[in-house]
């Protein structure tokens, strides 16, 4: 079933490893087969309280008013929390890397902002008194309109979904309404290419759906800590992200956790912790809040729908000469990890394959739907899913087999990607032999003697020459008067930062960020007079030999060391723009 | 409200509680008798995580009413390992690495314990069937299937991960 194909790469690979290749029982399988391993609910506490949430039934309301007053005399009701009980009530989960604006209350107090947003938590001593206790709480809203598409969101006069947005757009680092990728001059490509294949392609929002459903049980503990059973994913995150919002000092939250019924980026978002902490805090004993079932699938954060725009350019003999990509990622009401998602999505972009000149925007929008998250691979999975579909669009288009078309277009090692930096350990033509091989999928001799190691590098390592067009400046919309002129030398890495002022309000938010994008001035480099299009060689022709390796010289000045990050986040070291190499 | 007492077996012991009239078996197992093998997945009888055997028959427990266990005896994953020897089932489980995050392994044991009791010697279309009322999110049923027929077969690993 599973097949080690040594053969490949075995040159870069020492093959004295202990464990990988060969079986081993892993440690938490006793736990798993007798029922042992510790979840964040297997834990008995005296005097346990539990904690059910009020959650708003519109997806775009004023709060007018909140009346608790019978559910406060409710049999069983220990405490009822609202927005102002919460001593931070605003948060935003990268503010731990300082990336983002706080945005999210943990309980709303002026507006709901999306079906199912928490509005008043009740603790009682048993789950059913505290669902009998949250069927007496009276909230007065006034319905506002709501938007629920990603482009309406972002046209003028749509409602303003998220105050702290109120374009509906991420703001990165307080100035860029989007994030965008040039390389190269693709209108002037798409005017030479043989065939366009143009398509839009629309996502879901997907639930994770774990058999655990989100939750924690917190209890006050000697040495005025407070424990903590959690499901997170990110133990510490959820630990950062709960003492900010209680205005805690971390260390007294004593955080247990590691052992999760199934997250698969579900479990990074603390919808719990924060207020079963503050139930302990509050009510002086231990306090049990669990999603059930209906709210996991419908109010725990779901990966983010996202629409796809993808136009290709392409040679009668199947070159991919230019790529242009327009996307909009489903943020929901609040930004949780959409703004990183979004930059996960322009790095991988034009995809494995190297493309002479791409173009790209990717937008991040709120709308009045529940926040989305992370979710396996998110920010990739989608436009991967869209991209391979256009390879296949493609394949057709110019009459070639779709696994030769990938064979063809595939990047290589030392080849240059669109965010200027070099392709190291490519190995997609390798895996579209074996997955050719397997599916019994004729190649020609030509496609199955291709290699990621050869071929690449040289002319495709070039730096082409980068029209800026109109939506490539950079800024926020309304900055961007008068039609763009200027032209990128080839060879440019990086571009200076806009001297546009940051969005207002944001200075007392809080400090410019310290850790912004580190930008290198440009400098001149050999490679400088070469064309802004080039059509893209040496992606070895049927039925001719691969070419030499590469014996150009270096086409860049080699990038600037690192700047420090202010938390060494290696994790999210794109979120930066440093590099992790 | 009123509580009532039951009683009941538990894994070969006997225990007694007082539950109310609308109290699950579930709840009572976990938070009453702090038996925390079958888990809370769904409450609505979809999932399968709260298997039990009450009197040897496959039970949700969440949608059993505590109050109906009276006399009978309650079997969880908790009571299926014989002191320190896991049960057949557990070590094929172990050996076919048929569990990920683990969540939904002590209902497919006890599902497959049942399924086993009743067919010693099921086809793999039985074992599917036998699990059927299970969800696994993480491993992918494939090896479950396998360690469960590695169990029925005497517990012999038929390959090697
Ligand atoms: S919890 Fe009983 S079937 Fe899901
Ligand atoms: S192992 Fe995670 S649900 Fe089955």
């Amino acid at each position: 079933m599973l097949e080690f194909r040594k053969d490949l790469f075995a040159a870069e690979r020492d093959d004295n490893l202990n464990i990988v290749g060969k079986g081993a029982q892993r440690q938490d399988m006793p736990g798993h087969v007798t029922g042992r391993s510790p979840f964040f609910d297997d834990h008995a506490f005296e005097g346990l309280l539990h904690l059910k949430v009020v959650r708003s039934p519109h997806h775009h309301a004023r709060i007018r008013a909140i009346d608790t007053t019978a559910a406060e005399r409710a049999p069983g009701v220990k405490r009822i929390l609202r927005g102002a009980d919460v001593p931070l009530n605003k948060n935003t989960l990268l503010s731990l890397i300082n990336f983002g604006k706080d945005d999210e209350p943990t309980l709303a107090v002026s507006k709901v902002a999306y079906k199912g947003e928490p509005v008043v938590a009740i603790i009682a001593e048993t789950e059913q008194q505290a669902l009998a206790a949250r069927a007496l709480v009276r909230v007065d809203y006034e319905v506002l309109p709501h938007v629920f598409d990603v482009e309406e969101a972002l046209k003028p006069g749509a409602p303003i979904v998220n105050e702290t947005y109120p374009n509906n757009y991420f703001e990165y680092h307080d100035r860029y309404d989007h994030s965008k990728l040039r390389f190269g001059d693709v209108d002037r490509a798409f005017a030479t290419a043989d065939f366009i294949v143009d398509d839009r392609y629309q996502m879901s929002p997907i639930e994770h759906a774990p058999t655990e459903t989100n939750g924690s049980i917190a209890a006050p503990e000697q040495n005025d800590r407070f424990v903590v059973h959690s499901c997170a994913q990110g133990l510490f995150f959820s630990l950062g992200t709960a003492a900010k919002i209680l205005k805690l000092e971390s260390n007294r939250l004593h955080f247990v956790g590691g052992t999760v019924g199934g997250g698969f980026g579900g479990k990074v978002d603390s919808l719990t912790e924060p207020l079963s902490i503050l139930g302990a805090m509050m009510t002086g004993q231990p306090v049990r809040y669990v999603l059930d079932r209906e709210e996991e699938m419908l109010y725990g954060s779901p990966r983010g729908a996202e629409r796809i725009y993808i136009k290709d350019g392409i040679m009668r003999d199947g070159r991919i000469v230019a790529r242009r990509i327009r996307s909009y990622f489903d943020a929901g009401a609040y930004t949780r990890l959409s703004s990183y998602a979004a930059i996960k999505c322009t790095a991988h972009l034009p995809g494995p394959y190297t493309i002479p000149n791409v173009s790209a925007d990717i937008y991040v929008a709120y709308t009045n739907r529940c926040p989305s998250t992370a979710m396996r691979g998110f920010g990739i999975t989608a436009v991967d899913f869209a991209l391979e579909v256009h390879m296949d669009k493609g394949a057709e288009a110019c009459g070639m087999d779709p696994m030769e078309f990938r064979i063809l277009n595939a990047y290589r090692d030392d080849d240059m990607k669109a965010h200027r930096r070099v392709a190291k350990n490519t190995a997609l033509i390798e895996c579209v032999q074996v997955v050719a091989e397997k599916a019994g999928w004729p190649l020609s001799d030509e496609a199955r003697r291709q290699s990621s190691l050869t071929g690449g590098g040289g002319a495709r390592a070039l730096i082409p020459a980068t029209p800026i067009d109109d939506n490539g400046r950079i800024g926020r919309p309304e900055t961007r008067t008068g039609p763009a002129t200027e032209t990128l030398p080839a060879g440019t890495m990086r571009i200076p930062m806009t001297k546009q002022p940051i969005m207002e309000g944001s200075a007392e938010a809080r400090p410019t960020p310290a850790a912004v994008p580190q930008y290198e001035p440009y400098r001149p480099t050999p490679a400088s007079t070469a064309p802004a299009y080039q059509p893209m060689p040496a992606a070895p022709p049927p039925a001719m030999p691969a070419p030499p390796a590469a014996t150009a010289p270096p086409p860049a000045a080699a990038p600037a060391p690192a700047q420090p990050t202010q938390h060494g986040a290696v994790r999210f070291s794109s979120v930066f723009g440093t590099r992790r190499r | 409200m009123a509580k009532i007492p039951v009683q009941f077996r538990l894994n070969g012991s006997d225990r007694a509680a007082f539950v109310g009239p609308a109290d699950n078996l579930l709840t009572l197992l976990r938070r009453g008798l702090n038996d925390f093998g079958p888990k809370y997945g769904c409450g609505q009888g979809t999932c399968g995580t709260c298997t039990v055997l009450v009197d040897g028959d496959l039970q949700l427990s969440c949608l059993t009413l505590a109050a109906t266990c009276e006399g009978k005896h309650v079997e969880t994953v908790s009571g299926m390992a014989e002191g320190p020897v896991l049960h057949p089932l557990q070590q094929a489980f172990m050996d076919h690495f048929a569990a990920q995050c683990g969540f939904c392994t002590p209902g497919m044991l006890t599902a497959a314990k049942a399924l086993l009791a009743a067919n010693p010697n099921p086809t793999r279309a039985e074992v599917i069937d036998g699990i059927s009322g299970n969800i696994c999110r993480c491993t992918g049923y494939d090896a479950i299937i396998e360690a469960i027929l590695a169990a029925a077969r005497g517990g012999q690993a038929t390959r090697a991960y």
